[in-house]
């Protein structure tokens, strides 16, 4: 399995982190509890799982624009993702990682929710478009 | 992107610092995408409820009201979706007053902006509607999807930075639905039941919103034999864009360009069929309890039309648990000059203006009213609520009223 994978969309600095990895989609009203810092929807495969500081890889952009103040108020606090990876993306992801300054990689030529394992330490250069794993967990 | 004479001049700083900034974060998403340039728009719709932008988003929205008069209003007319709070009823939600002050201070920034507060997420209905092919940058997920679809207008999801900076600089990035490419139909969808209230109409949203899963997808949908209303779009909508992200669909016979020879085409892709048990299913699926403790009705808000059926329901009952419906500061006069509000509140109810239930800090008035069962006719609401701690159930109006007074959902 590829350790190097090519987007097709990216935006932000370069930065390696621990990742938190989901077949599962994504709104940061829809499924965080801010606050506490932790996934809330009972629903999400991540449910319950701390992400400060992880680089998040899920499938898509969920319905709902709040996503795109919460990550500049999340930030704000310093409880908020190092970096999203989605498959896919809608606007209000792209709007909310571009005023919140967090880095963002899209779109890949194969599931990157099944590509990488829960936990790896992945680092993201969304100006190459490129995503590496540094480190599989096993 | 490729820039005119008017926008490089704003980029060089000719317009002032917040316009530059504004367009400068435009160019970012637009790059994002792939824009070629900029299409100008003729209205703007601003998301920025204080639970969301939070005390670091209203700072935001100050530091920029803080510039001169010239340097900071908006161009186009840009007005608002619901706000956290009707600061008339808030006690009734028991907000504290840290909520309160926040909201007063992102209204005092955004008027200073020059924003009209409408404070509406049916402006389609009460505002002004957009016409077909009219470039405009909305910032709810049910107001792009009711106005793209029904209305034919061109918007993406701008999220609440985005739909200030188009406010700002009267244009938005030229991707996505403001291209034809990408509302021609990509899914197929056969309906075998008409569905008879806001609820089904909601859940049959929420089947296909789900379904596609992308923002993306363009579902378009032959089957419904009666041409549905302006209240039941307005739920079909609002659940297919919070389920499924999706900012577009194409009614057969129904929606203007649902006629598009491009999208008949699409009658050729291999129909997903979706049945009455497929409608029921959803709604079903979260009927986890039989009791409630509030009965809510928001998300959409309401309209004039909705408020007299629910009044009727409501007229010479007594609730025994407290029901809550929402509506516009549009809408809410002529609730109050046609007797609607008194007939729901004389039943114990409380009727709210200008702001959305789950935009008003859900988790915490539920920790402060004792509220987790939820009954509700709102498809988008049941999909939201979840992530606030509530245990939120889909059922009619009816039914949802009669829960209200037994405190049990048949």
């Amino acid at each position: 399995m590829s350790a190097v994978f090519k987007a097709e969309f990216g935006m932000g600095k370069t930065i390696q982190a621990q990742c938190l990895v989901a077949s599962d989609g994504f709104s940061a009203r829809y499924d965080l509890d801010r606050i506490a810092g932790r996934f809330s929807r009972p629903a999400h495969k991540l449910f319950g799982e701390p992400y400060h500081g992880k680089i998040l890889v899920l499938d898509t952009a969920k319905g709902g624009v709040a996503t795109a103040w919460m990550l500049y108020e999340m930030k704000s606090r310093n409880i908020f993702p190092a970096a999203i990876v989605l498959n896919t993306v809608n606007p209000i992801l792209a709007q909310g990682a571009a005023h919140a300054d967090i880095p963002m990689l899209c779109g890949f030529s194969v599931d990157i929710t099944q590509a990488i394992v829960n936990g790896s330490w992945l680092r993201l250069d969304p100006k190459a478009k490129i995503l590496s794993i540094i480190d599989t967990v096993t | 992107m490729d820039l005119n004479q008017e926008e490089k001049a704003i980029l060089g700083g000719e317009f002032g610092p917040v316009v530059k900034a504004a367009l400068e974060h435009q160019i970012k998403v637009g790059d994002f995408f792939g824009a070629a340039d900029f299409v100008e728009v003729s209205q703007s719709h601003i998301m920025a409820d204080t639970e969301s932008l939070g005390a670091a988003g209203v700072q935001w929205l100050e530091s920029l009201a803080s510039h001169p008069l010239q340097e900071r209003l908006v161009r186009i007319p840009t007005i608002t979706d619901p706000r956290g709070t009707d600061f008339s009823k808030a006690h009734v939600l028991k907000q504290t007053q840290s909520m309160l002050s926040l909201e007063e201070r992102a209204i005092k920034a955004l008027m200073r902006l020059g924003v009209t507060m409408t404070d509406t997420c049916i402006n389609y209905q009460t505002i002004m509607a957009p016409i077909l092919g009219e470039h405009v940058a909305f910032g709810d997920t049910g107001v792009v999807i009711y106005s793209n679809s029904v209305c034919g207008a061109r918007s993406n999801f701008e999220g609440g930075p985005s739909a200030l900076a188009a406010g700002l600089t009267g244009r938005t990035p030229r991707y996505g639905y403001h291209l034809d490419e990408h509302r021609r139909a990509t899914h197929l969808f056969r309906v075998q039941y008409g569905p008879k209230t806001l609820n089904e109409w909601g859940a049959l949203g929420g089947l296909i919103g789900r379904t596609c899963a992308n923002y993306w997808t363009v579902p378009y949908i032959e089957g419904i034999a009666e041409v549905p209303g302006s209240d039941e779009l307005k739920h079909f909508g609002a659940a297919m864009a919070s389920f499924g992200s999706n900012a577009l669909f194409h009614l057969a016979g129904i929606t203007p360009e649902a006629r598009i020879f491009s999208n008949l085409k699409s009658l050729h892709l291999t129909a997903i069929e979706i049945h009455e048990a497929d409608i029921m299913g959803l709604q079903n699926s979260y009927r986890v309890t039989d009791e409630v403790d509030v009965v809510v009705f928001s998300a959409p808000q309401l309209s004039i039309i909705e408020l007299r059926d629910l009044a009727a329901m409501c007229a010479g009952k007594t609730f025994l648990k407290p029901m809550l419906a929402v509506t516009s500061p549009q809408v809410k006069p002529d609730a109050d000059r046609m007797g609607y509000t008194a007939t729901i509140e004389a039943a114990g109810g409380t009727v709210f203006s200008g702001m959305c239930f789950y935009q008003s800090y859900a988790r915490e008035i539920a920790q402060a009213n004792g509220w987790k069962r939820l009954a509700t006719n709102s498809a988008k609401m049941v999909n939201i609520l979840g992530g606030y701690g509530y245990v939120p159930m889909l059922a009619s109006m009816q039914d949802c009223v009669q829960a209200a007074v037994t405190g049990r959902l048949a």
